[in-house]
């Protein structure tokens, strides 16, 4: 790192540097970035600082969201009628919310995974069609993706009812990049040369990925599944679009009718789960993508997930 | 795409002579594209038919006694009276409403720019030791779903938040601001808020990468700091500005609950909201899928710019 060199030893000016203070301080260039490490503190600051107060609402027994009261679990479960657990149709969404992001994660890591395997190796016009598309639908907002397949349900696919079915293709279809996405880079830092190794010592094409490539790609595929799993939980267009019943209506969608509507400490603490699954899968996920890729990993955990995104 | 590697030719070849010691060193000829084929059989009919149902929608017609969209699939039956229609009006009715999507994304653009390339710059060139640390915050938000994140702001700007608190304690307002309610400010903020993290990540990843032998080469040729940062830094990391810029506008185009949470009122009203009223609003279906069909057109340049940057820079990486 070069930053030893640039931010080198304290001088307290540059020799020829005149005039007051302040102008010598603006003149060093080797001070320390304090605006920016200002600015960078405060950003901090002002990102996460409103998301522990709005947790904290959740604790708390009162119903408004600034006087601040006894830590209580009032909104989580103590209330009879309007807490998470006690509301029927707030239970029933984190029951439909967790059912969505599982099938979702489940079908959609797998067709993922499959078609950056194919689309790495296959050259020729067909592919580069196949992937055309698939980076088109990683780009394409949401809203619009959303009512398209709203339209295609309500009058071409009329067999596929509004509801947990629609929802859950739909969500296949808006989350399927991000394993290819995520795969695709795994596969171009590993090359070929691992494969290869494992056919000259009379692998089948088949054997070499089942034991070969695939062992390499588990972080890749881990933290794609973590990903999948949390942008679906938190999906509230293209599942809003395609509830039907209101039962198929998970909690995201009920949080963002009742933001402005009715907001109670419950939506909090509806949000706060919701926060609370991600954190866990997130967790599990990095955990996994550690223990995978032991040995592999060149320095610190972190700055390589940072370069996936 | 990238040339067909040199060995292609040769082990076609090879395979066509089909000696038998090197069976299973070749893959299939199928082999490849049958991976490709189920995800590619579910984008054809759930990604690619849908677009061309909003097309055949926005061209169909009318059902006249109950108002449902009649598609109409046949391009040679096209008619654009709908189009015309809601064409007409976006040029009168709801100028203001583009001008404001405009004035709102490009403004938030910007902010996000100015604040995310400080943050980004500030972690991969002064991080030193806290790093990881650093990392790991400017990561938080993004696991973070879009609407715990507005919800906190509801709390904080609420009547009886906590900034109208403070700012009467101070006594520098006289009453509790109705932030809730039609200002455009607020709904400014709220993009950057809510897309700023999608920014952050790609710019560190992208300033980290740039060489500091450059920057130190800068410096030797004599160059001070903001000139090497004008003169170096800033030009090395366009690419990386661009895609960022692209990566938080495209959505931001297509944004109405941020509105619709922070707002609600026609005041602020964005070209998504027109789609998402469309929607819900029985008859208006034509409507909502010509407006998908014009936000579309409108976002056609910087999707194709960032696909053809990230096809780029999966190549050379």
């Amino acid at each position: 790192m070069s930053e030893h060199v640039l931010s080198g030893p304290q001088t307290r000016a540059l020799p020829r540097a005149r005039g007051g203070f302040v102008r010598r301080w603006v003149r060093n260039p080797w001070r320390r970035p304090t605006i920016l490490a200002t600015v960078t503190w405060g950003y901090i600051v002002w990102s996460l600082l409103p998301l522990v107060i709005a947790i904290a609402v959740s604790f708390n027994n009162s119903r408004s969201s600034s006087s601040v009261h006894l830590f209580s679990l009032q909104w989580w479960w103590t209330d009879p009628s309007d807490s998470l657990l006690h509301d029927p149709e707030l239970h029933s969404a984190v029951i439909q919310s967790l059912k969505l992001s599982l099938s979702t994660m489940v079908i959609a890591v797998p067709l993922g995974v499959a078609f950056a395997l194919g689309i790495d190796r296959w050259r020729g016009r067909v592919a580069a069609g196949a992937n055309f598309v698939m980076l088109l639908s990683f780009v394409m907002p949401e809203i619009i993706l959303g009512l398209a397949l709203f339209f295609v349900f309500s009058f071409l696919l009329k067999f596929v009812p509004l509801g947990t079915p629609a929802q859950i293709l739909g969500l296949v279809t808006f989350q399927l990049s991000y394993p290819v996405i995520i795969v695709r880079a795994r596969l171009l830092s590993i090359g070929k040369d691992y494969e290869e190794a494992a056919m000259d010592l009379g692998a089948t094409p088949r054997q070499s990925i089942r034991a070969v490539l695939l062992p390499m790609l588990y972080p890749a595929i881990f933290a794609s599944a973590a990903i999948v799993f949390a942008d679906t939980i938190d999906d509230f267009v293209t599942v809003r679009y395609l509830s039907g019943p209101a039962t198929s209506e998970p909690l995201s969608v009920k949080i963002y009718s009742f933001a402005r509507s009715q907001p109670t400490p419950a939506i909090n603490a509806a949000a706060t789960f919701m926060l609370g699954s991600t954190i866990v899968v997130g967790l599990v996920a990095y955990l996994l993508y550690r223990a995978f890729t032991k040995g592999q990993r060149s320095g610190a955990g972190l700055g390589d997930l940072a370069n996936q995104f | 795409m990238s040339a067909p590697s040199e060995a292609e030719p040769a082990r076609r070849r090879r395979r066509r002579s089909g000696g038998a010691a090197e069976e299973g060193v070749l893959y299939p000829r199928w082999f490849w594209p049958s991976f490709t084929f189920p995800a590619t059989l579910w984008l054809a009919i759930l990604f690619v038919l849908p677009l061309y149902t909003v097309i055949s929608i926005a061209f169909g017609t009318v059902d006249q006694i109950f108002r449902n969209p009649l598609p109409v699939y046949e391009p040679w039956w096209w008619s654009g009276e709908q189009f015309g229609k809601v064409l007409d009006d976006s040029f009168g009715l709801y100028r203001h409403v583009y001008i404001h999507t405009f004035e709102y994304v490009v403004i938030a653009s910007a902010l996000c720019l100015f604040l995310a390339y400080t943050v980004a710059y500030y972690v991969a060139r002064f991080g030193g030791r806290r790093k990881t640390l650093l990392l790991a915050l400017l990561i938080a938000p993004f696991f973070i779903s879009y609407l715990m994140r507005m919800l906190a702001w509801i709390n904080l700007l609420d009547t009886d938040g906590y900034i109208n608190k403070i700012l009467t304690f101070l006594h520098l307002v006289p009453q509790p601001v109705d932030w809730l309610s039609g200002r455009p400010s607020t709904v400014i903020m709220g993009l950057i808020y809510g897309y700023i993290p999608y920014m952050v990540l790609p710019l560190y990843a992208f300033l980290d990468r740039i060489d500091a032998n450059l920057l130190e080469a800068g410096r030797d040729l004599g160059a001070g700091p903001a000139r090497t940062f004008f003169r170096v830094t800033l030009p090395l990391s366009r690419p990386g500005i661009l895609a960022a810029l692209v990566i938080v506008s495209l959505p931001m185009f297509g944004d109405y609950y941020t509105n619709n949470l922070l707002s609600q009122s026609p005041r602020t009203t964005m070209l998504g909201n027109l789609i998402d009223e469309a929607y819900g609003s029985t008859g208006q279906g034509p409507r909502a899928a010509v407006f998908v069909i014009i936000l579309m057109t409108l976002l056609l340049i910087p999707m194709f710019y960032y696909l053809r940057s990230t096809a780029r820079s999966l190549e050379t990486r």
